[in-house]
């Protein structure tokens, strides 16, 4: 594998191994000094034209921890703002003699396009509203950790501008490819306009869909929309979509609530639910950085030649 | 014949197909193998207080636990065990493909302990450098020593096992296949040569 663009350059193969791999990067990030020489002299770039705090961070630390070396281009700061085309700009960094670019923006198709110019490796951090595949890694290597490897028939619940969301394309992929049923709960205008070929149910209450939900994954609502008049306020929203005390009372004891983050609390997400024992929003914050681990490593970390 | 590199080993899957050319060890002598390295890294030792046995993936795990085993029979004293994986240290990761075999347990500190290496098969001796940098970013230990179960030479580093089940001498072309429960469905030491097709 060169690309990491989407999760279909995986299949269900591709994702099993990337979580398999993980588990072994998770112990290594868990050490005392965790940093193994796996990317010795490789070279990793973040390019992020869109702000972002933990997946950058977290891309950052992944490639230090396989002691691979870092550089990070943020738009704020760069040539972007002398009017350097995305094409030139690429070209620069690649002259520089780098092995992999983690490309964040906010156009859908940006990373693919970088990858048809240049010979690195090109790891799609988010662009637009088409896909985030190592957010939907990382979920699904949180959710293994806590119930093995039996996604058949989990059943997972979307809550949340689906629309907008390339958390939730990536998700829907990655958790129906491993064997999940996924339901999108939303109001009919924060989801896409067409839903043929999804692998998925829709349900527009989410009352309904609690009592046999294992998995509540809630997507931050993003608060510009409400100028779209894509819902009427953020106080309706949350009455009917918040997860708030009472709704997770009628979620099952053993329920999983994930969050890719950032967190709007007391919109989407009631500030006391996030603290819930049943939420492992933290968790897959941590393991973000070992499933990050383990797609760096993958793409880079290994000669093509055959396994021994 | 000239030496391939060591990433060139002859393809298990490719051309040709492998043929069993001795079986050099049964089960009985397997065991009684674990149990005389056993006895020794006690008697170097003088006890096994202080050691720590790590098995490197896949079957150098087995032979740590079947040497825990055995002490504890013997000896009384439960000796920790941990499982290695050295991949991410290999010095060959760029030019072959390198997956992770499995998670690294190591058992509390390793500092100024004995950290017994536990494989089963020595040969070029890559994986044991690759392990003795895997082991020292865990701690200092007291020292390190090594166990295999077969030495079948062919050194590429100066490195050289304190405990040895059997020296094996062979072509560099063959293969040494140790099989160990539970991984295997029994126990055994053979030698498989490769057969090119039509060449019978």
């Amino acid at each position: 594998m060169k690309h990491l663009l989407g999760i279909d350059d995986l299949g269900a193969d591709g994702i099993s191994e990337v979580l398999r791999i993980a588990d072994s990067f998770l112990e290594v990030t868990r050490r005392d000094i965790p940093k193994v020489p796996a990317l010795r002299g490789k070279t990793v770039v973040s390019m992020f034209y869109e702000d972002s705090t933990r997946t950058r961070l977290s891309f950052e630390t992944a490639a230090k921890r396989l002691s691979a070396d870092t550089m990070t281009f943020s738009a704020g700061s760069s040539s972007l703002r002398k009017g350097e085309s995305l094409l030139d700009t690429v070209r620069t960094v690649e002259a520089m003699g780098i092995d992999a670019i983690v490309v964040r923006h906010k156009s859908s198709g940006v990373p693919q396009r970088i990858a048809g110019w240049i010979d690195a490796s090109i790891v799609n951090a988010g662009d637009g509203w088409h896909e985030h595949p190592t957010q939907a890694l990382l979920d699904a290597f949180t959710l293994r950790r806590h119930r093995g490897d039996s996604f058949a028939g989990m059943k997972v619940s979307i809550v949340g501008d689906i629309k907008h969301s390339r958390v939730a394309r990536s998700n829907v992929k990655a958790l129906s490819a491993l064997g999940a049923e996924v339901t999108l709960v939303a109001p009919p205008t924060l989801l896409p306009p067409d839903l043929e070929g999804w692998p998925v149910t829709v349900n527009y209450d989410l009352d309904e869909v609690l009592p046999t939900t294992d998995v509540l994954y809630v997507l931050r609502i993003q608060r510009e929309r409400q100028q779209e008049a894509l819902f009427p306020s953020l106080r309706e929203y949350a009455t009917r979509y918040g997860i708030t005390t009472e709704r997770m009372a009628r979620l099952p004891a053993d329920t999983l609530v994930m969050h890719p983050g950032p967190t709007n609390r007391g919109v989407e997400i009631d500030a006391l639910v996030a603290d819930d024992p049943r939420s492992v929003i933290n968790e897959q914050v941590a393991n973000g950085v070992a499933v990050r681990m383990a797609v760096l490593y993958m793409l880079l970390g290994s000669g093509e030649g055959r396994a021994a | 014949m000239r030496n391939p590199p060591a990433w060139s080993a002859p393809d298990p899957t490719g051309p040709g197909h492998w043929l069993l050319r001795a079986r050099v060890f049964e089960a009985e002598d397997l065991q009684r193998a674990i149990t005389r390295i056993a006895h020794e890294i006690v008697e170097r030792n003088h006890g096994a207080d202080d050691v720590v046995l790590v098995g490197l993936y896949t079957r150098g795990v087995a032979v740590a636990e079947r040497l825990a085993e055995a002490i504890a029979d013997f000896e009384g004293v439960e000796v920790s065990v941990g499982r290695l994986d050295v991949s991410f240290y290999r010095d060959d990761i760029a030019t072959r493909r390198v997956s992770p075999l499995g998670p690294t347990q190591l058992p509390g500190d390793v500092k100024d302990s004995v950290v017994v290496l536990c494989d089963d098969v020595l040969f070029t001796g890559r994986t044991v450098r690759a392990a003795m940098d895997a082991v020292v970013d865990f701690g200092r230990p007291r020292a390190v020593q090594l166990a295999v179960l077969v030495d079948r030479g062919h050194r590429e580093l100066p490195i050289r096992a304190d405990y040895v089940g059997k020296n094996l001498p062979t072509k560099w072309d063959e293969d040494v296949r140790v099989h160990l429960v539970p991984i295997d469905e029994d126990d055994g030491i053979e030698i498989w040569e490769c057969v090119e097709e039509g060449a019978e």
